[in-house]
């Protein structure tokens, strides 16, 4: 992309301090748009934490005629095997989310590291790693997944390491753009010159002048690990092909949506309102850290 | 000096495509080491637990499993690169045979969103960068933004629910093309998965275009147009337009690329007979020929479609070519 702007930026002379990440975060909350995120996205989490523990049944347990309506002992009606459809939506929220967050997890720390090596190498070594996440690039996160799961089969273990594997290159890719300049900084060359350990520069200088980019692209591939394991499950290929998760409610309710739409409606709109927590929560971070940087250039 | 910077375009236009053939070979290479590394023995994975060893050897030699690695591998990618895609094992077919009809589909699909959601994103891009911090460009801004972290199913199958089952019943919820027929001969089923497929690309190009039209609409040669007294439509379509492109290549290829993957699941949705349903039901079955096929087509689509777009970039920002 810096081939594309072309205009090279005037690079501000005095030694910023780096913004921390977690009064990026704090700063960020300012913006009503974090804040809805924040409320949609804690909501949605409290509910598949908390929710095996209140759900007025198990899910799997038959309390009613296939497809009934809302109301009597099922508050949000029954799906296609007569499953109260609030129990498993609220049994339903967990392991999407775990496995999620452990992928993105993986990924942002894989990305991290090879994205800061890479900056920091200034060699071919920058060229090979960097190469080496364009070939993992150039399939899709879903096609990837799918051929994992094809050989393997559908286990949790290879769907979070499929998704941590594609999370990684496009962190990488942030993470290496935002270090660049850094390393060309004087106090860079000053901790060298000091003989300042190689991982210290790395995790001391570099990370901490990189976080901002990384917690955007952190909450974006979050919201994408969150998006494809649902979209798995969609295509029935979970873990557990008919436990409660919600993918796989909107899979198996989707054909009776004309008689009762809540089988299906119910999970979609708590991924719904998940993805679009992650959504604004990224968006207020990015602005946030947008506005600090503009505040520097005027400085 | 014309003839100099030509071949400098060549030669990057060289170069480009010599590294998308090196990503793509690495690709085969990983796709192909996926089937061999992974744990498990694809045989056994195919035909389960209850398969005799006459037939597991049987399905290996068919595999070619029974060769050294590096020869299946030549085998495969020989066989590709005369169209030879191998045989799908669920359906013992040739997997071009099965899968051309499907590719058709899906393509229609694909260049149907993509006609409808480049103009119309670039254009919301643009007005929203006109009106900056006007309503339309908060109103727009704000509903992209929502829109653009659903997932495509979602996306798919609040539509579904709006237009077609519940709320309203205009469309309908179900894209199937039946085997001879051609999805333009049932345009109304087309409505509801191309609508899904703007949706899931036109936030993140509209966006790109209005950051880049506001760079250039706050940049000297704009002033300068201004101040040399032409029309503002002249500014805005000669001098402003053409240069806000440039980075918007690089994202509408990235996302049409991303339409490949997108499609599976959008298909699957709508029960459209494309490429998207093929991957589902070949993954499902254990029928690695066909991913394997399926997973490399969409790895050349995305690099082909990258090198245009550096190409396009190239050829709408002249002040980039100087520096080739």
């Amino acid at each position: 992309m810096s081939q594309v702007s072309g205009v090279a930026m005037p690079v501000a002379e005095v030694p910023t301090p780096p913004v921390r990440g977690t009064s990026l975060l704090r700063r960020s909350l300012r913006l009503w748009r974090t804040r809805i995120g924040v409320a949609l996205v804690g909501v949605i989490v409290l509910l598949a934490i908390v929710g095996p523990y209140v759900a007025p049944y198990g899910p799997s347990t038959p309390v009613g005629a296939p497809n009934s309506d809302p109301g009597g002992k099922a508050v949000l009606g029954t799906d296609y095997l007569g499953q109260d459809v609030l129990s498993r939506v609220l049994y339903g929220g967990r392991s999407i989310l775990v496995m999620a967050v452990i992928a993105t997890a993986l990924g942002l720390v894989a990305g991290t590291v090879i994205g800061l090596v890479a900056a920091y190498s200034r060699n071919a070594l920058d060229d090979i790693l960097m190469r080496a996440m364009d070939v993992i690039m150039a399939l899709p996160q879903i096609m990837l997944a799918l051929v994992a799961v094809a050989i393997v089969g559908p286990h949790a273990w290879v769907i979070v390491t499929a998704i941590a594997l594609t999370t990684a290159p496009r962190i990488a890719r942030v993470a290496r753009g935002a270090a660049q300049p850094v390393v060309e900084r004087d106090f860079i060359a000053c901790s060298e010159a000091m003989g300042v350990p190689r991982w210290r520069i790395l995790s001391g200088e570099l990370l901490p002048n990189t976080l901002g980019p990384l917690m955007v692209e952190a909450s974006l591939r979050l919201t994408y690990s969150i998006g494809v394991i649902a979209a798995l499950a969609f295509l029935g290929l979970s873990p557990n092909p008919n436990g409660a998760n919600w993918g796989t409610m909107i899979q198996q309710n989707e054909i009776v949506l004309a008689v009762q739409p809540w089988g299906a409606a119910a999970p979609i709109i708590a991924i719904a309102l998940l993805t679009m927590g992650t959504g604004l929560i990224g968006d207020g971070i990015a602005r946030t850290a947008a506005g600090i940087d503009r505040a520097r250039g005027e400085e | 000096m014309n003839r100099f910077r030509l071949g400098g375009m060549w030669g990057f236009i060289l170069r480009r495509m010599l590294l998308g053939i090196v990503v793509l070979i690495l690709v085969s290479i990983l796709v192909f080491l996926a089937t061999q590394a992974l744990p498990g023995d694809p045989a056994r994975a195919i035909l389960g637990r209850s398969a005799t060893p006459a037939s597991l050897a049987a399905l290996r030699r068919q595999l070619h499993l029974d060769q050294p690695v590096l020869e299946q591998y030549l085998t495969w990618v020989t066989g590709l690169l005369h169209g030879n895609l191998g045989t799908s094992l669920a359906a013992q077919e040739p997997v071009s045979t099965l899968l051309s009809p499907k590719l058709v589909n899906s393509a229609v699909l694909v260049a149907l969103a993509a006609v409808l959601s480049i103009p119309l994103s670039i254009a919301i891009g643009a007005w929203a960068a006109l009106k900056r911090e006007k309503a339309f460009d908060t109103a727009s801004s704000n509903l992209l933004l929502v829109l653009a972290a659903l997932p495509e199913f979602v996306v798919a199958l609040v539509l579904v629910i709006l237009f077609a089952t519940t709320v309203f019943h205009v469309l309908p919820a179900i894209s199937t093309v039946p085997p001879g027929s051609r999805p333009w001969n049932n345009w109304v089923a087309l409505v509801l998965p191309t609508i899904t497929l703007v949706i899931a690309v036109a936030p993140y190009v509209a966006r790109i275009m209005r950051a880049s039209m506001i760079e250039v609409l706050e940049s000297d040669y704009v002033e300068m147009a201004r101040l040399k007294g032409l029309p503002e439509r002249t500014v805005l379509i000669r001098h402003a337009l053409p240069n806000a492109l440039g980075p918007v290549f690089q994202v509408i290829a990235l996302n049409l690329a991303y339409l490949a993957g997108g499609i599976i699941v959008v298909e699957f949705v709508f029960n459209y007979s494309g490429i998207g349903g093929a991957i589902q039901e070949a993954v499902v079955n254990h029928d690695l020929p066909v991913v394997q096929a399926l997973a490399m087509l969409i790895a050349a689509v995305y690099v082909v479609l990258n090198l245009l777009a550096d190409v396009a970039t190239i050829l709408v920002t002249p002040r980039l070519r100087t520096r080739l």
